[in-house]
């Protein structure tokens, strides 16, 4: 299977759901771990979403692809040069500022692209974004509201959110800079600019910062090609750990 | 006596439909009403639709003793538990 | 007041009669005691009882199988959370449960000592594991306490589809690949005496089973609850073409229930005491969960104390103008 030159429309469905099935992932690893037991549970409805969420995406794209393709075959046997997910939602999950840094500024950037697909053109990819924009719009205040809660809550938790925060900023240019993928799937009215979604992202971010008492982090952007499938040293692993039964058991099935 | 990093409880009660009263569904752990609501959300109802829950510090119930004329009683205070603390009013908003 | 002779005797009638026992009642010191022990342990266990299985859910090996582990940890985290709420309603306090969890003051069920090495554990875990949980749970949903009843009659409902999907993943890889096959084997071997164990010893060597029998906490002996499980286990196992490990396990047609082997009850409580295979890792895992996570937790009362002055002074400036 030749990931990199088939059909526009099922890459930017790969790309969709590699967004939602990395950023899954990560959060799963807190199950058993979180920093209380209702925030526990939280954390992993989150991630139950997510992973819900990317399957939407792969079944439909295996559908089009047609011969046999499933929604496993597209999670379990693409290499980390084939995953089309920003860098952003590989980032491991630090401690829980880490997460709440990555979450924040992915889940406005998420909202704001689910709002825009939801008028795609490919109105069978629509129908997936207006159901997900209920959910992302509760992680999005999920994560503002720690973000707040963190930023005005004790001296230790400011300084470590301010940390994470400024971690995690290089890596959001990546959600404006506009990949072939992106720029294809605009072009055909399936998705939006993501340049243009920049602004509103900003005013999102800017706008919970401040009810946090937090300033926008100045840390310089990071030149990143996650969607062209050139990712951080991160997405490797998680891909070993992920991968590693299916491709154990060859001829087995699951 | 509470220390910093103790939640307060808080009980829930959930309507599963229109028509229906709330019913008490059990406590949780939140700093604040906001987080009460979203936790019973996710630990009450599963994110279930059309669902209205209360969510009420434990502290403010206030319960009937029981009936003296009852099989087994205790005399006993208001409270809705025997909880030996409820979460106290940090003193920074004792002295406003 | 020295609670008299006649008032725990008409407890003891109360419960007989199966009537609940709710918060505010009158009980037993003992009997509340003995709940709090109980209930909160029960909780740990659940809590505890996570992390054998979310071991797995990073390497599930499909997107339905991901989702499906993934929510059936979540529900126990969940279990948990009830377990806690209906022990608190005795006088104690989440933080102090935990505290004597970390402490190695409580315990858990030690079948969560043992590693989950294979997928197939995942299958033998919820097929065997929670089997075993289920046929205690069924029973305590008649047990005297209210809150622990009514938390049990919550947990039953969610826990059904969990011995289910335990059995399928069984069920698949008994009929897949000779490796997968023998991975099912494998795990069967592993979990099955672990599992006959969770029921704990006959009750003639438990001190505080009949008590808890007369009050209503416990409505079988362990061995009723042992022989119970057997019996609905070996057709399943027969059923996947696997073997169980025991040889002395037959049908026994005169007491209609099946005869098993002797259970090496040392190993029980060599685990129990602390030495089972990952005892350190699992209370380690707790503990580094709670201290890492109490910055965060103290951030959150922080916010809220700062949100209850700023809502006092907004309701009432003059007072604050004065301050």
């Amino acid at each position: 299977m030749k990931w990199d030159t088939c059909d526009a429309s099922v890459q930017y469905l790969l790309h969709l759901g590699d967004d939602a099935l990395v950023l899954g992932h990560r959060l799963s690893e807190w199950c058993g771990h979180g920093p209380i037991l209702e925030e526990d549970i939280a954390l992993s409805n989150l991630a139950l979403d997510l992973v819900g969420l990317a399957r939407q995406y792969y079944r439909l794209a295996a559908k089009r692809i047609g011969d046999g393709m499933t929604e496993d075959r597209i999670a379990y046997w693409r290499s980390d040069r084939e995953f089309l997910n920003h860098v952003l939602v590989e980032q491991p999950n630090g401690d829980f500022g880490d997460t709440m840094g990555r979450q924040f500024y992915f889940d406005a950037f998420h909202y704001l692209q689910l709002e825009a697909l939801q008028h795609s053109s490919d109105a069978e990819l629509a129908a997936i974004a207006r159901k997900a924009l209920k959910e992302t719009t509760y992680h999005a205040e999920h994560s503002s509201e720690w973000i707040v809660r963190l930023g005005d809550g004790t001296d230790e938790s400011r300084r470590r959110i301010t940390a994470s925060l400024a971690r995690m900023w290089p890596f959001t240019s990546e959600l404006f800079t506009p990949s072939e993928v992106d720029r294809a799937a605009h072009a055909a009215g399936w998705g939006p600019d993501v340049a243009a979604l920049h602004g509103p992202w900003l005013d999102l971010v800017r706008d919970v910062l401040q009810q946090a008492g937090l300033s926008l982090p100045e840390t310089p952007a990071k030149l990143l090609r996650g969607k062209s499938g050139i990712h951080s040293e991160s997405l490797g692993f998680l891909l070993a750990e992920m991968q590693s039964l299916p491709r154990a058991y060859p001829d087995a099935t699951w | 006596m509470s220390t910093p990093d103790q939640w307060p409880l808080w009980e829930v009660f959930v309507r599963s439909k229109n028509g229906l009263s709330h019913k008490h569904s059990g406590s949780l752990h939140a700093p604040d009403a906001e987080m009460a609501l979203k936790n019973a959300r996710d630990v009450y109802t599963r994110r279930s639709e059309g669902t209205s829950i209360w969510v009420v510090p434990s502290s403010a119930i206030v319960a009937s003793a029981p009936d003296e004329k009852e099989v087994l009683f205790a005399p006993s205070d208001d409270k809705v538990y025997r909880h030996p603390t409820f979460y106290e009013i940090p003193d920074e908003v004792g002295h406003m | 007041m020295a609670p008299s002779i006649d008032m725990e005797a008409r407890f003891l009638d109360y419960v007989a009669a199966e009537n609940k026992v709710e918060p505010k009642d009158w009980m037993p010191d003992a009997y509340r005691k003995t709940l709090v022990r109980q209930i909160s342990q029960h909780a740990h266990s659940e809590i505890v009882g996570m992390l054998p299985e979310a071991n797995w859910i990073t390497r599930a090996p499909s997107l339905r199988a991901k989702l499906i582990l993934l929510a059936k940890v979540q529900d126990e985290g969940g279990h948990g959370l009830y377990l806690y709420s209906a022990a608190e309603t005795l006088g104690t306090t989440r933080d102090q449960m935990i505290d004597d969890l970390h402490t190695g003051k409580a315990k858990y069920s030690s079948i969560f000592n043992y590693p989950t090495l294979t997928w197939a554990d995942m299958g033998a875990v919820g097929w065997l594991v929670d089997g075993a949980a289920i046929q205690n749970q069924v029973m305590l949903c008649r047990t005297s306490y209210g809150p622990y009843s009514r938390a049990m009659v919550r947990i039953c409902k969610e826990e059904s589809f969990h011995q289910r999907q335990g059995y399928e993943i069984m069920m698949h890889l008994a009929r897949g690949t000779k490796e997968q096959k023998a991975m099912a084997q494998d795990a069967l071997n592993r979990w099955w005496w672990p599992s006959l164990m969770m029921f704990g010893p006959s009750d003639d060597q438990s001190p505080n089973s009949a008590q808890s029998m007369a009050w209503r906490i416990k409505r079988k002996s362990n061995d009723e609850l042992r022989q119970e499980f057997i019996d609905k286990t070996v057709p399943q196992a027969e059923f996947l073409g696997l073997t169980l490990p025991d040889p002395d396990l037959k049908w026994n047609e005169a007491r209609g229930h099946y005869d098993f082997g002797p259970i090496d009850w040392s190993e029980f409580f060599a685990v129990i005491a602390g030495n089972g295979p990952c005892n350190t890792e699992r209370l380690e895992a707790r503990r580094a969960a709670h201290a890492e996570g109490a910055w965060v937790r103290e951030a959150a009362t922080a916010y809220a104390a700062k949100q209850a002055a700023r809502r006092a002074s907004a309701v009432s400036p003059a007072k604050a103008s004065a301050a």
